[in-house]
């Protein structure tokens, strides 16, 4: 066995330093520590292992196979794409939490415990709330709103994790669902889900990233949910209930697309969508469906950060993130339309890119599974998919109606980054066998076959035809699009107030009873004390005379009886 | 504003003529690949032209009849 440094606490480091950087030591160190944790983690030996005394347990912070290697080395990429895109971001502080939120990702993958694994799970939600707050003034209540849910998610996770030790006196993250299924482990299911973005607290994500600023929905779109989606493939694989929250949450992040009138939302609920892709695989939980959940999510990671480069660059360029406002920017932005329209080919899993070689894997696994109603339901969702980012995406962007803006394309280290993201999805694409080398399964599957060209390009082709056939009913429309955050931003809101308000008039009607009180009292006071009071009022030498003469008396005669 | 508007409208038109042809194409060419089936349907040339399609169709629909009730001004949370 071999000591070796934890790649992600490297980068967590980096991003802790990174505030005291100014100029081109800030940029330099925006490129060398992503490329530096890269290297780290690709030349990690395979027996490579740290473990710590803590308390009783023995932590693992670093342990490594097939599955977290694959899930680190596309966090590091991503760190260093973002970090390249991102060379013009003013607000250091951003990009500080956002390294540090990449490096506790890369830490999760490679934690070996519960216990470590929770530590680095925290810090994520501790960072990535940073990185949603850096989106501006509007940035503030969701990311509020962002923090309530994650650390909520984070004390049923830590829940169910204090659970699973008392009972099983072994901290070692290890698959759970093999067993009988406690409370405990419920619980641990449930803060999973919440970051994986499942329902009923799905809207998080919509709420919040899209409120991030033009860098920062990048890496947030990366991280969270598709950590959550690795430590679900390690504890829960084959857990029935995650193949129909997959899918709910699929269809549902379909029909949302489609409402949105916002760029970033859109995308944002495609990542539910293709996050719902791989939570119903690892319900399926064979071989074959957990190799394609490992591909899909490097795959998507990749096209899903091109997409919104894409859309960070018309932010940065115009200011404007809605479809009302945009259109026809193909003429003056030739570069960010084509990186879009291949992170759109790729998401759609159109031949020749990454999603034709990792999503499909997942389909064939729920055929090879004989799960028919599954298979007609994510192919009917993989159609939608082409429908409202294939199409919708780059269409209300880049051409539509020109909108009059007449934006350059972005800074050149912009364009590099969205190009390299473009080469990447196209290289994994062209040359699948060196994905499926990474994947923690052997695999034998063949992509690249007549039928299974031309029937994603039916998808594709039929799809993009049903689109301009409806242009007209689901054209865009100055509209926000309800969603389960209304329950708590406004009828949890209501209550809220409702219960202020009820709050406010007991108090006052306390105070008032009580001060009443008082008032009479001293009112009584005075009415006795006070300059005419009865006890205050000079009294009369002859009436004192008879007092001082009636008390003697009194004495007098009480001296006399005892006596 | 007409000279966008035309143009716009002539840029569908040709989109909807090109992928019309490819259409067709795909169709044309799904009679000639071989087909392994796992279902029956799903074997049959054409299959995934008119299943993409219905599905869209549902999509769109189902969106367009939830967004009667779900869609709102922009200031409706005000926050």
């Amino acid at each position: 066995m071999m000591t070796s440094f934890p790649p992600g606490l490297m980068l967590i480091l980096a991003g802790l330093l990174l505030p005291f950087l100014h100029g081109t030591s800030r940029s330099i160190a925006l490129l060398f520590f992503p490329a530096l944790t890269l290297a780290l983690i690709w030349f990690l030996p395979d027996d490579a292992l740290l473990q710590l005394p803590f308390l009783q347990y023995e932590l693992t912070l670093l342990q490594v196979d097939n599955l977290s290697r694959l899930f680190a080395l596309v966090f590091a990429l991503m760190a260093l794409a973002g970090g390249a895109f991102a060379l013009k971001q003013k607000n250091t502080f951003e990009l500080a939490a956002a390294f540090v939120y990449a490096g506790g990702a890369i830490s999760v993958t490679f934690s070996g415990d519960l216990i470590s694994l929770f530590i680095f799970w925290e810090i994520m939600a501790i960072a990535s709330t940073l990185v949603v707050l850096c989106g501006g003034p509007s940035a503030h209540n969701a990311a509020l709103r962002y923090a309530a849910i994650h650390f909520l998610g984070g004390v049923l996770l830590m829940a169910g994790i204090a659970g699973e030790i008392s009972a099983s006196g072994n901290i070692a993250l290890t698959q759970l669902s093999n067993g009988e299924f406690t409370f405990s482990r419920y619980l641990l299911l449930a803060g999973l889900l919440i970051n994986a973005g499942a329902p009923p607290l799905s809207a998080w994500l919509p709420d919040s990233y899209p409120k991030a600023s033009w860098t920062g929905m990048i890496f947030l779109s990366a991280f969270t949910t598709k950590t959550a989606v690795y430590v679900l493939m390690r504890t829960f694989p084959g857990t029935e209930i995650l193949l129909y929250l997959g899918l709910f949450m699929v269809f549902y992040g379909i029909i949302y697309a489609i409402l949105e009138n916002d760029m970033r939302r859109l995308l944002a609920y495609s990542i539910i969508s293709q996050v719902g892709f791989m939570v119903c695989a690892v319900g399926i939980g064979s071989d074959k469906a957990l190799n394609g959940v490992a591909a899909h999510a490097f795959a998507h990671i990749i096209y899903k950060a091109l997409l919104l480069m894409s859309a960070g660059s018309v932010i940065y360029m115009t200011g404007k993130s809605k479809f009302t406002e945009l259109g026809g920017l193909f003429r003056s932005m030739p570069v960010t339309t084509f990186c879009a329209i291949v992170g759109a080919l790729s998401i759609a899993a159109f031949p020749l890119t990454s999603g034709f070689v990792s999503k499909t894997i997942i389909a064939k696994a729920a055929a090879d599974e004989h799960l028919m109603l599954v298979w007609f339901m994510l192919e009917a969702a993989s159609a939608g998919t082409c429908f409202y980012v294939g199409f919708k995406f780059p269409w209300f962007v880049f051409f539509h109606k020109d909108a009059g803006l007449r934006p350059v394309d972005p800074p050149i280290n912009m364009q590099i980054s969205m190009i390299f993201m473009a080469v990447a999805c196209i290289l994994i694409g062209l040359f699948p066998s060196a994905l499926y080398a990474m994947l923690p399964f052997s695999i034998d599957y063949v992509p690249y076959t007549g039928a299974h060209i031309v029937f994603q390009a039916q998808l594709m082709i039929f799809a993009g035809l049903a689109f301009f056939l409806m242009l007209v009913w689901v054209g865009k429309t100055n509209t926000i699009t309800l969603d389960f955050d209304w329950v708590y931003r406004k009828i949890g809101f209501q209550w809220v107030l409702n219960f202020n308000d009820f709050l406010t008039v007991t108090w006052r009607q306390i105070v008032a009873g009580f001060s009443g009180g008082v008032q009479k009292v001293v009112a009584k006071i005075y009415r006795y004390s006070g300059p005419d009071g009865l006890l205050a009022r000079p009294w009369e030498t002859g009436v004192m005379a008879f007092w001082t003469t009636f008390l003697l008396a009194a004495y007098l005669l009480i001296y006399y009886y005892i006596k | 504003m007409k000279d966008k508007e035309l143009a716009q409208s002539n840029m569908i038109k040709r989109l909807m003529w090109g992928l019309l042809v490819l259409a067709v194409l795909s169709v044309v060419a799904d009679f000639f690949v071989y087909h392994k089936s796992h279902f029956g349907i799903d074997g049959t040339p054409g299959f995934g032209a008119w299943y993409a399609f219905l599905s869209c169709v549902l999509f769109a629909v189902i969106a367009v009849l939830l967004g009667i009730i779900l869609k709102q001004p922009e200031t409706y949370y005000d926050d």
